[in-house]
């Protein structure tokens, strides 16, 4: 894939179809790393399981036999020289955490993860999603379970108006964390 | 800057307009397929076309969603629209131009753009 970003995309499906209510997303620069986190509170998975979801030739779904999320995400990040961790609890979720080495000339942009997020919300508007975004110190979050208790009942997340507001807020602080300079 | 308070003003605008909206019986659904083969290939600009241009045409009848691999990954990115009857067209190799075309062709005045079905592609 030609973005980390979508890489989150796929990977947060994962978490989706487990149940999910609530999925955290972060993004961590801090130098020359970057740590790309995603942790769920979905159905988990047995320590079996886990082991097997880095083979590319394990998958749940039924239409064919391979399932290639988790490895190319895997070894996007080892080819960077950085790490990729697994770990899931079965009835607690899974944690998913991948470290990028940013100079290597094997790393893959981040990409559009604003968009990745905005369509995360939008298409699956009973969810919960946690998004963090930090570098160098500086960070914002978006938590659509706080947004969720400003919208009330009669407003949903993915009402036009909501996803407008969402989508300028991701773009403001992404620029206030990053100086304008994006 | 957008703050909580933004988004309340925007929660007592939009509230009394959202029962029309709530109302989704007979609506038309779009899935875009986005498992690891639908993303790679390109599905979510895809789904981002479908999105702005369905919100743009302030569409209410529309359903944007999202689904896993349904098997043809030769074919993403794969975006499947479902009439209320349970009926299915299946578009293929999409691209965010051709999302465009299907909205204004097919969501809003009904004609099936044959050929970006599967039917005309395989």
């Amino acid at each position: 894939m030609r973005e980390l970003s979508l890489h989150v995309m796929d990977i947060v499906q994962n978490s989706l179809s487990a149940g999910a209510s609530l999925t955290e997303i972060s993004v961590t620069e801090q130098g020359k790393q970057m740590a790309i986190a995603i942790i769920d509170n979905g159905r988990g998975m047995s320590q079996e399981q886990v082991k097997s979801v880095i083979d590319p030739f394990f998958t749940t779904r039924t239409t064919r036999k391979v399932g290639l999320g988790v490895p190319l995400f895997k070894m996007a990040a080892e080819q960077t020289g950085g790490s990729f961790s697994i770990s899931s609890e079965l009835g607690a979720g899974t944690r998913l955490t991948a470290v990028f080495q940013t100079t290597s000339v094997d790393m893959i942009p981040l990409g559009d993860i604003n968009s990745t997020i905005s369509l995360l919300i939008r298409c699956n508007p009973d969810r919960d999603f946690l998004f963090r975004r930090a570098k160098d110190g500086k960070e914002f979050t978006l938590d659509t379970r706080e947004l969720r208790r400003v919208l009330g009942e009669g407003v949903a997340l993915d009402a036009p108006e909501v996803m407008e507001w969402i989508d300028a807020y991701l773009a403001e602080q992404t620029e206030t964390i990053f100086g304008g300079t994006i | 800057m957008k703050s909580l308070e933004e988004l309340r003003a925007i929660k007592e605008r939009v509230q009394n307009q959202v029962a029309m909206r709530e109302d989704k019986t007979g609506a038309l659904r779009v899935q875009v397929g986005m498992a690891t083969c639908g993303i790679a290939a390109g599905a979510r600009p895809v789904l981002n076309a479908f999105v702005e241009e369905c919100t743009k045409r302030n569409l209410k009848n529309v359903i944007v969603t999202q689904t896993g691999c349904i098997g043809i990954c030769q074919f993403e990115p794969v975006v499947e629209v479902v009439s209320a009857d349970g009926e299915k067209v299946t578009y293929v190799k999409m691209t965010p131009e051709k999302a465009i075309r299907v909205v204004n062709d097919h969501l809003v005045n009904g004609n099936v753009v044959t050929e970006f079905t599967i039917g005309a592609n395989s």
